[in-house]
């Protein structure tokens, strides 16, 4: 394995997914804003979809059939950063915060 | 790519910096307090992530990542960001159990990085399958309209629902005010 042909190999590509997986995971925990771990839970996702990508390039037979996923991945992607920004404005308009520690409405 | 004479060397280094910037964004993103460095770090995280798509010889998932991601997530993320509050408050008086849970994070998520990573290092995975269409845009394009066109009309729905709802939580919102 030399730096030459880093690029060719699976193992690269899924190491770089396994580390974009810990550092939203890492974020996750970490971050204490709602939006903070909105770019985290995407961080999560790209590593999804590098993971596909890879997979499919080098062990699938039909080379169009992971883009696809990967395709809907981000739409869904999409979709759901809408919605989650729409409820982080709602949120913050009501508690004026996005400080996941402040929502405790339900505890009291 | 042998028309060149160090076109080999180039290719790995672009590829190199490819991966530098996607880990240098992706660790930005999840360690600084502000927030609008943040979602600056996800933006170079899609940059140097289509990158890589290109070098898995997938061009079209490399121009949807950039146009997706950096276009519209991380500018919708910036707008929310100038209408909520953006930073992550100032560590406060607890700090011995903010330590604990920065150091749990850290563990986990180390633990889930090695052994992800020790799994993709272990024998068994197939080769590579022989058949090999290839898998350009006019593919991609045949199959979305004939194989997948459900998924893709399903899809399309998904996004319309999406878009209602946010628009209703919204505005719900503002009436409660």
């Amino acid at each position: 394995m030399n730096f030459m042909e880093l690029h060719q190999l699976p193992q690269t590509y899924l190491l770089l997914a396994a580390f974009l997986l810990a550092a939203g995971i890492f974020g996750l925990m970490r971050r204490r804003t709602l939006i903070g771990m909105l770019i985290s839970g995407e961080l999560i996702f790209s590593a999804a979809m590098l993971n596909f990508v890879a997979v499919n390039r080098f062990f699938a037979a039909d080379p169009v059939q992971g883009q696809i996923f990967v395709l809907f991945i981000m739409g869904l992607a999409a979709a759901e950063v809408a919605i989650a920004l729409s409820i982080i404005i709602a949120v913050y308009r009501n508690y004026r915060s996005i400080e996941s520690a402040e929502l405790t409405e339900l505890q009291r | 790519m042998s028309s060149l004479p160090g076109s080999d060397v180039l290719v790995a280094s672009i590829f190199v910096l490819f991966v530098a910037t996607m880990a240098a964004g992706a660790l930005l993103a999840v360690s600084t307090r502000r927030i609008i460095r943040s979602v600056c770090g996800l933006a170079m995280c899609s940059i140097g992530l289509a990158g890589m798509f290109y070098y898995l010889g997938s061009p079209f998932i490399a121009l949807m990542e950039i146009l997706i991601y950096v276009g519209a997530v991380c500018v919708t993320i910036v707008f929310a960001v100038m209408l909520a509050e953006p930073n992550e408050p100032a560590a406060q008086a607890r700090g011995r159990r903010r330590w604990v849970w920065g150091a749990a994070a850290t563990v986990v998520s180390v633990s889930i990085f090695l052994g992800i990573g020790r799994l993709a290092f272990a024998d068994g995975w197939p080769a590579r399958a022989a058949a090999d269409a290839d898998g350009t845009v006019e593919a991609i394009g045949v199959a979305l309209l004939s194989t997948y066109s459900l998924a893709f009309e399903v899809i399309s729905l998904v996004l319309l629902v999406a878009i209602l709802g946010a628009l209703a939580i919204a505005r719900i919102g503002r009436h409660r005010e």
